[in-house]
């Protein structure tokens, strides 16, 4: 596939701002289009599954496996998404995961943030043990602790409750590691004319450090909700009762009362899908900017 | 918290030379300006979320204990001896490794090849985010249960319907078939998660420097010399992380297997943490899963060290 990408004959590769600046547009020889063309059919292989999803959703129940293909039933209908709606379990889902999302990135975000302030700006005994500590948990991958963590669970009492789910979500050493990169890019000099006014550590976090260090912590917000909102194996295991599951969670556990009624399925998963995918058209620049950071830390 | 202030003495040594700018003299010493204050809740659910059940996952390990946590006796390293014996654990390991062989090369190759595109043709470079990158932000849930229901159920999947429409009729059991069903569950993953490693790619084309190809331009090079001899190998560092975040991504399956085969045709697709959660929470030897847990560690920390070697090694070549 690369190198299908060799074909063209234009000056240079270069981003959307470069070209910009430099003022001239890459002109369109046939290798650019030949480029163009597989780049819409892949396009088109990527949505074609979305696209279809929405469809069926969109069918009266008994033309949804009727094998001609054919992307319209025999009329268009929002049944399915009535039905979905009115069983009224999916509204809760839909706040449960909300509400779990939303407590885990507040709290991942500040006690991250707090901690990476810590360890790069302050000294204390046990700094160096404490970070070397958070380092090797890094390499920790949460999956391999769901038994122990599990009894523990049930001796704090915790099994499904939104606590739960959340706390074990939070403390996430890769993300201290991306900040405390972050803060020891922060020049000194900046805190150090506050302290000189009588500032204390905490106002000059709070008011500096914080404040300047937006657009990361940005980044580490969008991608500890996406990946709190997708989380399937630990509220899946700690979560019992329909009333309190996620979204992914609760959609799978009741797969089976839907039975084959796939307007449904498809109408459920749609509604699901959406939030995320909306989040994404706002935030577009900083997801991007996010996984970018997320993933070139790891250098 | 404020007892910590009370007992940790400042380091006066250090102070003199600390740049971190203590608060000038004369400030009030707040319970704020103890360092240990800013980690400390961090640290605290580490501690309690992370640390501990990394060692009480250990001690578990050694015993032979339910999930409630009672009944549990000291069984030393039995159920490590009893997990080298047992035939499930060996194959559902293999499954996890043939999965993560499987779906490795054509996430990372589809994704170079999906950021070479876009970067590329520099035009409308949101419709490729949002048809590429979209999918990855659907929770597996919704992915999985669409090619479950719609795509690959044979006849009247979407699947099964395309290739009818060119003229085959193949009636694929794409998922209960031994032969198909981890191709399928590829095939999935591929779909759903390309586009996190298409991301990284792009990211990485567009801080590539352009005066670097407008020089070898003036030299003479090609598209395809360009290609090989400077976007390549400035590549090099990504394609290292990317592997290797793809790796240790693809060794955690579970999502997909459970919601769309549930381990079958067979057992034949059923992964390590599967394993460890029929042992575990279905058949509540939670002591035997521990261990086996801990197999898998050792597994997911060999990888993990494979990473900064890569790296360190690039390094001394470059220094050369």
């Amino acid at each position: 596939m690369s190198g299908s990408t060799t074909v063209t004959t234009r000056p240079a590769p270069r981003s959307e701002r470069f070209a910009d600046a430099g003022g001239r547009r890459p002109r369109w020889t046939p290798g650019r289009i030949v480029l163009l063309v597989v780049a819409l059919f892949l396009t088109a292989a990527w949505l074609l599954p979305l696209a279809w999803a929405v469809a069926t959703s969109l069918k009266p129940e008994g033309d949804t496996t009727r094998t001609p293909l054919s992307w319209i039933g025999s009329r268009v209908t929002f049944d399915a998404y009535s039905k979905v709606w009115e069983s009224g379990d999916l509204m809760v889902w839909l706040m449960n995961s909300a509400y779990i999302s939303v407590m885990t990135t507040l709290l991942t975000v500040v006690t991250c943030a707090m901690a990476a302030y810590g360890f790069t700006r302050t000294d204390f005994r046990g700094r160096r043990l404490l970070y070397g500590l958070v380092l090797a948990g890094i390499m920790v991958p949460p999956q391999v602790l769901i038994a122990p963590l599990f009894r523990e669970m049930v001796q704090l009492g915790l099994v499904d409750t939104y606590w739960g789910v959340i706390l074990p979500q939070v403390a996430v050493p890769a993300m201290v590691f991306i900040l405390v990169k972050f803060f020891e890019g922060v020049p000194r000099e900046l805190e150090e004319a506050a302290f000189v006014d009588g500032a204390g550590r905490w106002r000059v976090f709070w008011t500096i450090v914080i404040p300047l260090s937006r657009p990361v912590l940005a980044a580490v917000a969008i991608f500890t909700f996406i990946s709190t909102w997708n989380n399937f194996l630990w509220p899946f295991l700690v979560t019992t009762d329909p009333g309190g599951m996620t979204l992914p969670v609760g959609l799978v556990n009741v797969q089976s009362t839907f039975g084959v009624r796939y307007a449904q399925i498809m109408a459920s998963l749609v509604i699901a899908g959406t939030p995320l995918l909306i989040v994404f058209a706002f935030f577009q620049r900083q997801i991007v900017r996010g996984i970018a950071h997320t993933g070139l830390a790891g250098q | 918290m404020t007892s910590t202030t009370a007992t940790a003495p400042a380091p006066v040594a250090k102070r003199a030379q600390d740049a971190a700018g203590r608060p000038a003299r004369g400030v009030r010493r707040k319970w704020t300006e103890h360092g240990l204050v800013f980690v400390a809740p961090f640290f605290l659910v580490y501690a309690m979320f992370l640390v501990w059940p990394l060692i009480s996952g250990l001690g578990m390990s050694l015993t032979s204990e339910n999930i409630t946590g009672s009944g549990g006796e000291f069984i030393g390293l039995d159920n490590y001896a009893e997990a080298v014996r047992d035939p499930d654990v060996w194959s559902s390991l293999w499954n996890t490794v043939w999965f993560t062989v499987l779906s490795t090369v054509p996430l990372v190759v589809v994704g170079l090849g999906l950021a070479l595109l876009a970067h590329q043709l520099s035009v409308v470079q949101w419709l490729w985010r949002l048809s590429w990158f979209a999918p990855f932000l659907l929770p597996s849930g919704v992915v999985c249960l669409l090619f479950l229901n719609m795509i690959l159920p044979s006849d009247f999947g979407l699947a099964d319907q395309m290739l009818s429409a060119v003229g085959l009729t193949p009636e694929i059991g794409w998922l209960t078939d031994e032969r198909y069903a981890m191709l399928s569950i590829v095939a999935t993953t591929l779909w759903w998660t390309v586009g996190f490693n298409f991301l990284l790619y792009l990211a990485a084309l567009q801080a590539i420097p352009v005066h670097l190809y407008e020089a070898a331009e003036l030299d003479g090079a090609g598209a395809g010399k360009r290609l090989l001899h400077i976007t390549l190998p400035l590549l090099a560092r990504t394609t290292v992380l990317v592997v290797v975040l793809q790796v240790l991504a693809s060794l955690k399956i579970f999502d997909q297997v459970y919601i769309m085969t549930g381990g079958g045709p067979d057992e034949s697709t059923r992964p390590i943490l599967q394993y460890v959660y029929q042992q575990g929470f279905t058949g509540y030897r939670i002591g035997y899963a521990s261990a086996v847990s801990y197999i898998f560690f050792a597994l997911i920390l060999t990888v993990s060290l494979v990473q900064p070697l890569l790296s360190r090694r690039r390094a001394e070549e470059a220094a050369k």
